[in-house]
C-alpha cells in the first residue's frame, strides 16, 4: 500500500477552498508527491514544491474541472495527466473536463514541460490530489450521515452506504467537503484497482485540432499587436554589421527596421550562444515583411571560422586519432583480449547535422512597457525564459510573466528560449505588442541543431565465437557520442568506452532522445554484426549477454536493469514469430534502453520494384504503468516513423558556414509514401511508475531499419542517411 | 493598395492586399481564419491546404489576385459542425499528436475521398504525399481515411 504526505514540516502541498459557483475547489502542487518513505524526512524540499499550481475544481453539479497547466507539444499529456487525477478521485472521466488555465493567472509559471519527464515528475502528485479530494468527499459524507468512512463505498463520483439504501453524488456533497480538515497522509489506490489509467482516452484537444480552432502560438493574436520577422547571419562564424535600412523601411507595409542584440550575461544551457545580433523588421502583414526580408542587403563581417561538411568530417577524423578524451569505462584489459581473439569485427558509423524541423516555426509575443514584459507563445521554458529576459531587458523577475500555448511540435526545440528573447528585444524596441515569425528558412538555418556524430566500434571474439573484447571510442560536433555505462557494459570482461567532444561554431541542442537516436543505430547494428560473425541468432546472442549483466556483470555499474531490457526482447520476438521466414521479406531487430523506458523493435522491409518499403514494425515497450493507452502507442509510433525517417533521409550539410537545405524542397522528411505500412505497439505489464514514452520508441527504430536493410540488400549501413548510400546495384540484383 | 473579393467558406469577403500576397496570408492575416497552417510557404509541406473549386491547393502558392470567382474552403468550411467524415475518423483514429499538421491532412483527405471513395493504400500515399506529419502520425491517417471512406 502506498501512503503519500499532503504536507510536510505543516505545510501543505494542498489548498482548499470553496468554489465561485458552488463547490470545492483543490489547489496542488502539481510536481509534488511526497511518500510517507521515512527516508523522506532527511530531504530538504525545495520552497516551489509547496506552490499551487494545479486546481481541481468539483463543482455542485457533479461536473469536474481539471485544470491542466501543462502546454501541449503533442505528447497528449493534457489528457493522460487528468486521467491519472481522475483515477484516484473516482470519478466518471464522462464528467471531467480538462481546462486550459486562462492566460495571465500566473497558472503556467513555474512548469516545466519537460517532454518524457513531464509524467514521470508528476505522478505521484496527480495521485496525491485526486486521492485527497476522493478522502475528503468521504468524510464529508460520512460526517452528514454520522456514519463511519469505513461503512461507505465510492465509484465514479457517487458515495453510497455499504449496508443501507443512501446515495449522495460529490456534486451534492463537495461544498462541504470544503470544511473538512485536510488528512496528512493519504493512501493511494493499488495499481490492480485501477480502471481508468490503462485505458484508451481521446484527446481532450482532439475536436479543436480537427476543426481547425487557433491553439498555437503562431495563432494568437492581440489587439494593436504588430509583426515582425528577423535576418541571421547567412552563415555560422558571421556577424551582421550594417544593412540598408532606409530603403526597407521605406517598403509597403513596414514600420521599422533595425538590428537587436540580444546578448546577455551568464547565458544558460538553452539560451542562445551563435546569431546575437540579427535584423529585425516591424509591419502589420506577414507576406509584406516577407517581401521585405527578401530585400534585405547587409554587409556581413566574419568572425569565426566558415566551416563546411568536409571540414566536419576531418575533425571529427582528427579527433579520433588524437582528441582528448571525455565520458569513458574501462573494464578487463582490452588491448591485451583483442590481441588473443580469433576475430576481430570493427565498423564505423556517423550521422550529419539535423534541424529539429517543427512543422509550427519557432514564434513568440512580447509586450514589454518600461518596467514590465509579458511573453506568450509556444516554449517548454517559461521560467528560464523569464530570467533570461529580465536579463536582457533588466526588468525585475517579478514583473515577467510568460505563458505558455500548444506547440506545433517540440523534439527539443522548444528548451531554447532565444525566439522569446528575440520578440522582447523587438518589442522594447517599438514600444508597442509585437508577435515575431520565423520563416521555415530562418528555422531551418538558425542552428540549435542536433550534433553530427562518428563512432568506431570494434568486437574481438575468441575461438569458440564468445564475444571477449569490445571497443567504442564516440566523436561528435560538439559532444562525444558515447555513454559509457550503457549497454553493452557489463556483460563483456574487456571493455572500452571513450567519448571525444569536437569544436565546431555551428550551434546544437538536445534533439529527440539526444544522442541516443545515434548511439542506438551504431551499436544495435554493430553487434547485429557481430553476432552474425559469431553464428548467432541476433535476438538470442543479445539475451546471452544480457544473462551476463544479470548473473555476474562485468565492473560496479551499469546504467540499464538487464531483466527489463532482456524482456522487451523476448516480448518483441514472441509477438513478431520471430525465426519464422517469409519470402521476400527482410527482418531486422535492436533494443534500445533511454529516458528510463526500454524498447524492442522488429523491422520487415520487402523490396518494391528495387527499392525498400518497410511493411511492418512491431515494438515491444516498458515503460511501466501505461496511463493512455492508444495515446501511448500513438507516441511509439510517432517515434519509429521519425527514427526511420530521419536515418533514412534526412541531413543538413554545410558551405562556408551556410546550410545548403534552407527549406522541404532541399531537405527531405519522411512522407507517406515512405512510412511503414503497419506498426503494432506491445506493452510490457507492470507496476512500475510511468516513464519516457515520447523519446525511446525512436532509437532502436535506426538500428533495426539497417539491420533489415542489410538482410534485403546485403550492405551494412553505416552512414545517415541510409538513402543516399544504398547501392543501386545491390537493390535491384 | 488593391482591393479583392473572395469567396471563402461560402461567404464573400473584400480584402486589401497586395497582388501577390498569397492565399495563406489572405486568410491568417487578413481574415483571421487561422485554420490553416504556414509550414514552409513554397509549395512543399502541404499544412496550408484548403479547397479550391474542389480541388486541394497549396495556399501558400497562390496569389489573392488569381482567386477572384472561385470557391475557396477551408477548414473551418469544411463542415458546419466538425462532423465530416474525415473530421470524425480523425477522432476516431485519435489521430494528432501536436496537431499542426493535421488541418492541412484532413483537407487534402477530404478531396481524395470526394474523387476516389474507397482509395487503395497506393492512392492515399498520392494524395497525401505532399502533407507533411513531423510528429509521425502517417499510419494512423491511413487508418482513418479507410475508416472515413465507410462513414
Ligand atoms: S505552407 Fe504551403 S505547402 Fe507548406
Ligand atoms: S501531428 Fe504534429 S506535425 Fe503532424
Amino acid at each position: 500500500m502506498t501512503k503519500v504526505r499532503t504536507q510536510y514540516n505543516r505545510r501543505s502541498f494542498i489548498k482548499i477552498s470553496a468554489a465561485a459557483g458552488g463547490g470545492m475547489l483543490i489547489g496542488f502542487s502539481w510536481l509534488t508527491g511526497c511518500t510517507s518513505d521515512p527516508k523522506i524526512e532527511k530531504v530538504e524540499i525545495p520552497n516551489e514544491w509547496y506552490e499551487i499550481n494545479g486546481y481541481i475544481k468539483i463543482g455542485d453539479t457533479g461536473l469536474v474541472t481539471i485544470y491542466s497547466p501543462n502546454p501541449e507539444i503533442g505528447q497528449n499529456v493534457r489528457t493522460s495527466m487528468p486521467m491519472i487525477v481522475a483515477e484516484e478521485l473516482d470519478v466518471d472521466w464522462k464528467n471531467v473536463v480538462v481546462e486550459q488555465a486562462p492566460l495571465n493567472t500566473g497558472f503556467y509559471q513555474n512548469q516545466f514541460a519537460g517532454g518524457s519527464l513531464s509524467i514521470r515528475l508528476s505522478w505521484n502528485a496527480l495521485r496525491m490530489a485526486g486521492a485527497t479530494g476522493r478522502r475528503m468527499l468521504l468524510e464529508a459524507a460520512a460526517k452528514e450521515w454520522e456514519i463511519s468512512i469505513s461503512d461507505l463505498i465510492v465509484a465514479q463520483g457517487v458515495i453510497k452506504e455499504k449496508n443501507g439504501e443512501r446515495t449522495i453524488t460529490y456534486g451534492e456533497i463537495a461544498s462541504k467537503a470544503v470544511d473538512i480538515e485536510v488528512p496528512e497522509e493519504i493512501e493511494l489506490k493499488e495499481i490492480s484497482e485501477f480502471n481508468l489509467i490503462g485505458t484508451s482516452k481521446k484527446n481532450v484537444d482532439g475536436y479543436k485540432i480537427v476543426t481547425g480552432k487557433p491553439l498555437y502560438g503562431l495563432d494568437f493574436k492581440r489587439d494593436g499587436m504588430q509583426l515582425a520577422v528577423i535576418q541571421h547571419p547567412p552563415a555560422f562564424g558571421m556577424k551582421v554589421k550594417n544593412f540598408n535600412e532606409e530603403e526597407i523601411k521605406g517598403m509597403d507595409g513596414i514600420k521599422d527596421a533595425f538590428i537587436i542584440d540580444t546578448t546577455i550575461e551568464d547565458p544558460d544551457w538553452n539560451d542562445e550562444k551563435g546569431f546575437l545580433q540579427l535584423i529585425a523588421i516591424v509591419g502589420d502583414s506577414t507576406w509584406q515583411l516577407m517581401k521585405a526580408k527578401r530585400a534585405i542587403n547587409a554587409n556581413w563581417e566574419t568572425v569565426s571560422e566558415l566551416e563546411n561538411s568536409e571540414m566536419h568530417l576531418k575533425k571529427l577524423e582528427d579527433a579520433f586519432a588524437s582528441g582528448t578524451v571525455g565520458a569513458n569505462r574501462k573494464d578487463g584489459d582490452p588491448d591485451a583480449a583483442f590481441d588473443k581473439a580469433s576475430k576481430i569485427i570493427e565498423r564505423t558509423y556517423s550521422s550529419p547535422f539535423l534541424p529539429h524541423n517543427t512543422m509550427e516555426p519557432m514564434n513568440f509575443f512580447a509586450n514589454v512597457t518600461d518596467n514590465s514584459a509579458e511573453l506568450i507563445g509556444p516554449t517548454q521554458m517559461p521560467e528560464p525564459t523569464e530570467k533570461s529576459v529580465s536579463k536582457l531587458l533588466n526588468i525585475p523577475l517579478e514583473n515577467i510573466t510568460v505563458n505558455m500555448t500548444r506547440m506545433g511540435g517540440g523534439f527539443g526545440r522548444r528548451l531554447y528560449v532565444h525566439y522569446a528573447l528575440e520578440a522582447a528585444a523587438i518589442s522594447k524596441k517599438i514600444g508597442a505588442p509585437v508577435k515575431l515569425i520565423y520563416t521555415r528558412e530562418d528555422d531551418m538555418s538558425q542552428g540549435t541543431y542536433r550534433p553530427a556524430y562518428q563512432s568506431r566500434y570494434k568486437a574481438g571474439l575468441d575461438e569458440n565465437n564468445n564475444l571477449v573484447a569490445f571497443s567504442v571510442r564516440g566523436t561528435g560536433l560538439p559532444e562525444g557520442s558515447v555513454f559509457p555505462n550503457r549497454f553493452p557494459a557489463g556483460t563483456i570482461d574487456n571493455y572500452l568506452a571513450e567519448s571525444i567532444g569536437v569544436e565546431t561554431n555551428v550551434t546544437t541542442g538536445a534533439w529527440r532522445a539526444p544522442r541516443s537516436h545515434f548511439t542506438a543505430g551504431a551499436e544495435q547494428s554493430f553487434l547485429d554484426e557481430v553476432a552474425e560473425a559469431a553464428g548467432k541468432d541476433p535476438i538470442d546472442f543479445r539475451l546471452e549477454l544480457f544473462d551476463r549483466a544479470i548473473n555476474n556483470p562485468v565492473g560496479e555499474k551499469h546504467d540499464y536493469e538487464a531483466e527489463r531490457y532482456a524482456g522487451v526482447l523476448k516480448l518483441v520476438k514472441e509477438k513478431s514469430n520471430w525465426g519464422e521466414t517469409k519470402q521476400g521479406v527482410y527482418r531486422g531487430v535492436a533494443a534500445y534502453f533511454c529516458h528510463s523506458s526500454y524498447v524492442a523493435e522488429v523491422v520487415d522491409i520487402v523490396l518494391l520494384n528495387g527499392q525498400p518499403k518497410i511493411k511492418k514494425v512491431w515494438c515491444a515497450v516498458d515503460c511501466g504503468i501505461v496511463v493512455n493507452k492508444d495515446a501511448a502507442e500513438n507516441m511509439i509510433q510517432g517515434g519509429v516513423i521519425d527514427g526511420i525517417g530521419h536515418a533514412m533521409y534526412s541531413q543538413l550539410t554545410f558551405n562556408n558556414g551556410a546550410v545548403n537545405e534552407m527549406n522541404f524542397d532541399r531537405y527531405q522528411l519522411i512522407r507517406h509514401s515512405q512510412a511503414p505500412e503497419d506498426i503494432e505497439v506491445f506493452f510490457v505489464k507492470n507496476d512500475i511508475a510511468p516513464t519516457g514514452l515520447g523519446e525511446p520508441g525512436l532509437p532502436p527504430a535506426v538500428g533495426a531499419l539497417a539491420n533489415a536493410l542489410y538482410q534485403a540488400t546485403g550492405q551494412r549501413l553505416t552512414r545517415q542517411p541510409f538513402a543516399n548510400h544504398i547501392k543501386e546495384k545491390v537493390l535491384l540484383g | 493598395m488593391p482591393t479583392y473579393t473572395l469567396k471563402i467558406n461560402g461567404k464573400s469577403h473584400t480584402v486589401e492586399a497586395d497582388s501577390d500576397t498569397p492565399l495563406l496570408w489572405i486568410l491568417r492575416d487578413h481574415i483571421e481564419l487561422l485554420g490553416t497552417k504556414y509550414g514552409c510557404g513554397i509549395g512543399q509541406c502541404g499544412a496550408c491546404t484548403v479547397h479550391v473549386n474542389g480541388n486541394a491547393s497549396r495556399s501558400c502558392s497562390l496569389l489573392v489576385s488569381q482567386l477572384q470567382g472561385m470557391e475557396i474552403t477551408t477548414i473551418e468550411g469544411l463542415s458546419e459542425e466538425g462532423d465530416h467524415p474525415v473530421q470524425k475518423a480523425w477522432i476516431e483514429h485519435d489521430v494528432p499528436q501536436c496537431g499542426y499538421c493535421q488541418s492541412g491532412q484532413i483537407m487534402s483527405a477530404a478531396v481524395l475521398l470526394k474523387n476516389n471513395p474507397n482509395p487503395s493504400d497506393k492512392d492515399i500515399d498520392a494524395a497525401m504525399n505532399g502533407n507533411i506529419c513531423r510528429c509521425g502520425t502517417y499510419v494512423r491517417i491511413k487508418q482513418a481515411i479507410k475508416t472515413a471512406s465507410k462513414l
